[in-house]
Parts: structure tokens; C-alpha cells; sequence
């Protein structure tokens, strides 16, 4: 099973955090990372830059509107992912468990898209 | 289907007491959930059709079991013919040819652990709670999806739209048909314990439509807690869950009328409370599974299970002792400060030191239970007993008003209307 692993944080969270709260984090992404090393594999992951340098792009009626920011605002914001291959559910959750406890994470599997000749 | 075995053709009772393990053991083999569900469907119907003519097989179970695998297996045919590309189902581990062997060599221990994978797969924390009830009660118990809907009292196309949901999620999210590890067991059989006891509670006390009890849904969902009790024996959630529906249930002849209208616990007849039950659950109360250290879930449901029991041994309404009600209720605030508990601890401190005593404890709860029309409906009667007929009018009126339950609302109003006299 493939699964994107979504990261949701308080924004600015990370510029006020200390050294020791920064090391904590890292300690929590390497754990998540050896978890899914030794269950299944890490396919992509990335951290974002925070949602305020985001840049939303909408087909409106009179074509496409380019606007500043996320495409919904909330109190938290996608701050990072991991795309991860693990044997299932219950695995994705024990490792999502593993991540720094300020986030909110969302577990979402992959589908493949039929119907597209060329893949 | 509650009726007596005795009343139940060999069909039906083989659809009620084998489906899980049916629906299990085919999942096993299969892992295609839309696949086993259908063709054991299927099975049954031919049943419905055959066995009256031939006559019942010596054994129902494997009969259906033949049938069902055999429908699969000519899917599966067509599908590879058709080569579509089909979703499985995660299963524990790889080789599930080599399983489905083991499950044929040794159909004692496997099969009955499948059984749990079902149960725990169908419960699992991913799937939305009320979905996951009706999901247990279709796969685990083989209750229909009309009566599936009718126990959840929602249209039959709206439960089955539900379960489809459930199930897509379960195959498309990779939930898996395995038994978690055994530091994630208890928590997993805490949210199947909640499971269970959502849909005991539905039908133990509706919160909306025209019956105060609908005794059949908190029988299904304490036949569910039977089941996986005897898979996990002495598992102290689910013992301390069954006494405590065990309790709650033995009153439900006496809980209703031969109108349907509510009698309220003081005024039953406690000859017509099922006094077997009472002790089968006290028994269970005193088991070795609960004298050591459990979740706070268990523990939960043991402390409401022991009020229950304060109630079921005292031998008239007079005689209950409120002061042990009390102590327990202070237990279970401990253990889970909800506003619900709270109200309740009222009413037996009202019974053990008047009205005027619970009422000061009602003070608060309004912000914390603000839709609630049992908040309401205690100060009303609570004032009631303290002589201000006036502010128990104002309060039986906003009970009356939040009530979404005809017969609870039928109560409300009756008791209003004594005022006056």
C-alpha cells in the first residue's frame, strides 16, 4: 500500500521553538523515518515553506485567478509530507504515532489512476 | 431475530450463528470483501430455495461455505479472463495460499482468530463509529442491511450506502484483516467494546422515534460482546461491558408499558426484570478479569455496571442503597468527569439527601449539556419534589420542547400535567 503522510503545524511554530524542542523534532522524524525504512520504504517526502508564501491558482469563470496563500485557511497548515510504501493501515499509524507531537497528521492512501493510456 | 432458536428455520439460525466465521474464513482464503459478501448472499438464497426441497444438509455451515466458495471461485475466473484489477484486502502476512491450507489442516484455533481479525477489522478506530456498528452487526452478526437499517432506524438505502462506504474505505485505506500486536490489542478491543455498546445504546435508549426500548438492537449488540468474549475469554472491557448490558438489559420487559409507554426504574415490576441475567452479570462482576489492573475503559463500564447492579439486587425502590450509588458515581467521575455522570450522581444524591441537595448539583451542567432534555427533565422533577410547582413548569416545558423521543416525550408531558392536580 502507498500512502501519503500529511503534516499539519501551527504556523511559526518552528521559529519559536529552542534548540532542544528543534532536536526533539528531529529525533521524531528520524524514528518515523527508521520505522518505515524497516517496514516498508520511504518514496518522497518534503518539508514546505510556510503558508503565507503560498500561491492558489482557481479557474473562474473568466479563466484562471492567481491569488495569494493557501487554498483554505486554517489554524493549522499542511507543512510537510512523506509518500511512504508500508503493508498497511495499521503500520502507516504506528509510524504516523512516531512523529513530533505538535503535528496533526493525516494518512491518505494513493490510488492509481486508470485510464490514462501513456502511463 | 431475537426470537427463541426454536422459532428459526435451520436456515436462518445457520446464517445467525456461523456468518461471521463464514464471512471469516472466506476472507481468509479470498481477502475480496465485496466478493465474499455477495456470493455468501447468493449461497443463502440457494439455500432458501434447496433445502426445503432437498432437505437440510448434515452440516448447514459447510454447505454454505461450498456454495460461497465456489461462487467466488467463478468470479475470480471471470475476472482473470476480464483481467480488471480489483483492490485486496491486506491480510497478516504474505502466502495466503499457504493460510488458507493451515486453516483446512487446523480449523480449530485459525478459524476462530480469523473470526477476531473480522471483528477487529470491522471495529477498526479508522472507520466512523456509527458505520462501524452497523458494519460489525452485517458482517460479524449476518443481521441484513433492511434490519440493519431498521435497528439504526435510517432508510435502507442510507445504511447501505453506509456500509458500501465503510467497506470501500477498509479495502482502499488498507485496513487490515489481522490481529493487531499485543500492546495495540487492548486499545483495539476499547473501540470495539464502544462499538458495541454504540449500538446497545441505540436500541437500550433511543434518542429519537416513536419506541422508549427497542429491545432487538441491544440483543444483537449484546450478542456481539457474547461472541468476542468467547474468542478473548476473561478480556476485562468486554466482561465488564457485558455485565453491564447484561444488567441494563434484564429490565427491559419492565421498562415499557403494554402501551409502549415509559415506566421509570422506581415503578417497575421487579418480578418481570430477568433475575438470570442480573446474575449471570454479577458473577462476571466478581471474575478474577477484573480484580487486576485494566484500562480506564473497563473500569469505566465496571463502575456503571455496579450501579446497575446496586438497583437490580435491591428488592423494592425504597430499599436502594443511594449512599453506594453516590460512592460509585464518584468512582466513575474519577475516572471519566463527564457532564452526563454528573447529572446522573445528582439524581442519587437527590434520592439520598433530597432535592434541594441535587438541584445545587445541576447548577454548571447547562453550558456542558446545553441540547440536553435530560437536564431539564431532572430540575423539573427535582422541583417538583422541593414544592416550586412554578419553576418545574419552566423546566418540564424546555425538556418537553428538546425531547426528540415520543414515549420519553409522552412521559414528559404526563408529569407536567400531574403537577397541576
Amino acid at each position: 500500500m502507498r500512502y501519503v503522510v500529511l503534516i499539519a503545524y501551527e504556523p511559526g511554530e518552528w521559529d519559536a521553538s529552542d534548540e532542544q524542542a528543534r532536536k526533539e523534532v528531529f529525533d521524531a522524524h528520524h524514528a518515523f523515518e527508521r520505522f518505515v525504512d524497516e517496514r516498508g520504504r520511504r518514496l518522497e517526502s518534503a518539508a514546505l515553506a510556510d503558508a503565507d508564501t503560498a500561491t492558489t491558482i482557481r479557474h473562474g469563470a473568466d479563466g484562471p485567478v492567481v491569488t495569494d496563500g493557501p487554498f483554505v485557511e486554517l489554524a493549522e497548515q499542511v507543512g510537510g509530507y512523506y509518500d511512504v510504501e508500508l503493508p498497511d493501515l495499521d503500520t502507516a499509524i504506528a509510524a504516523a504515532k512516531l512523529l513530533p507531537r505538535s503535528y496533526t497528521v493525516e494518512v491518505r492512501p494513493t490510488v492509481r489512476m486508470d485510464g490514462d493510456q501513456s502511463l | 431475530m431475537t426470537g427463541a432458536a426454536a422459532d428459526e428455520g435451520p436456515l436462518a439460525r445457520v446464517v445467525r450463528e456461523e456468518w461471521g466465521r463464514l464471512v471469516s474464513l472466506l476472507l481468509a482464503r479470498f481477502r475480496r470483501l465485496d466478493l465474499v459478501e455477495d456470493a455468501l448472499g447468493d449461497a443463502v438464497e440457494t439455500a432458501a430455495r434447496r433445502w426445503p426441497r432437498d432437505g437440510v444438509p448434515d452440516n448447514p455451515a459447510a454447505w454454505l461455505h461450498t456454495a460461497a466458495r465456489r461462487r467466488i471461485l467463478d468470479r475470480l475466473r471471470a475476472e482473470a479472463m476480464a483481467l480488471r484489477k480489483v483492490p485486496l484486502l491486506v491480510v497478516e502476512g504474505e502466502g495466503v495460499a499457504e493460510r488458507a491450507g493451515a486453516v483446512r489442516a487446523d480449523p480449530g484455533g485459525l478459524v476462530e482468530d480469523d473470526l477476531l481479525r473480522l471483528v477487529l477489522m470491522c471495529s477498526h478506530p479508522a472507520l466512523d463509529p456509527a458505520a462501524a456498528s452497523a458494519l460489525t452487526l452485517r458482517l460479524v452478526l449476518g443481521v441484513g442491511t433492511g434490519d440493519v437499517a431498521r435497528l439504526f432506524l435510517v432508510p435502507e438505502p442510507t445504511m447501505a450506502a453506509r456500509l458500501t462506504r465503510a467497506k470501500k474505505k477498509i479495502v482502499t485505506a488498507g485496513i487490515p484483516f489481522a490481529v493487531p500486536s499485543a500492546d495495540e490489542l487492548p486499545e483495539r478491543l476499547d473501540v470495539l467494546a464502544q462499538t458495541a455498546y454504540l449500538a446497545f445504546t441505540a436500541g437500550y435508549a433511543p434518542g429519537s422515534g416513536p419506541d422508549a426500548v427497542r429491545a432487538e438492537l441491544a440483543g444483537e449488540a449484546l450478542r456481539l460482546v457474547r461472541v468476542v468474549l468467547g474468542l478473548r475469554p476473561g478480556e476485562p472491557v468486554l466482561t465488564a461491558l457485558l455485565a453491564l448490558m447484561l444488567l441494563q438489559h434484564s429490565r427491559r420487559d419492565a421498562r415499557v408499558d403494554a402501551h409502549g409507554a415509559i415506566v421509570l426504574l422506581p415503578d417497575q415490576d421487579r418480578s418481570r426484570w430477568h433475575h438470570d441475567e442480573v446474575a449471570e452479570a454479577l458473577a462476571l462482576l466478581a471474575s478474577p478479569a477484573l480484580t487486576g489492573p485494566v484500562t480506564v475503559q473497563a473500569a469505566g463500564y465496571a463502575v456503571q455496571a455496579r450501579i446497575a447492579a446496586e438497583h437490580a439486587t435491591a428488592p423494592d425502590a425504597a430499599s436502594t442503597r443511594w449512599d453506594r450509588v453516590v460512592a460509585h458515581y464518584d468512582t466513575l467521575l474519577d475516572l471519566a468527569p463527564t457532564p452526563s455522570a454528573q447529572l446522573a450522581r445528582a439524581v442519587a444524591v437527590a434520592e439520598a439527601d433530597g432535592p434541594r441537595a441535587g438541584l445545587a448539583l445541576l447548577d454548571g451542567l447547562d453550558d456542558q449539556l446545553p441540547q440536553s432534555h435530560r437536564l431539564p427533565a431532572v430540575r423539573a422533577e427535582l422541583l417538583s419534589r422541593a414544592g416550586d410547582v412554578r419553576g418545574a413548569q419552566a423546566a418540564y416545558a424546555l425538556a418537553i420542547s428538546r425531547c426528540a423521543n415520543d414515549a420519553e416525550r409522552a412521559l414528559l408531558l404526563q408529569r407536567r400535567e400531574s403537577l397541576d392536580r
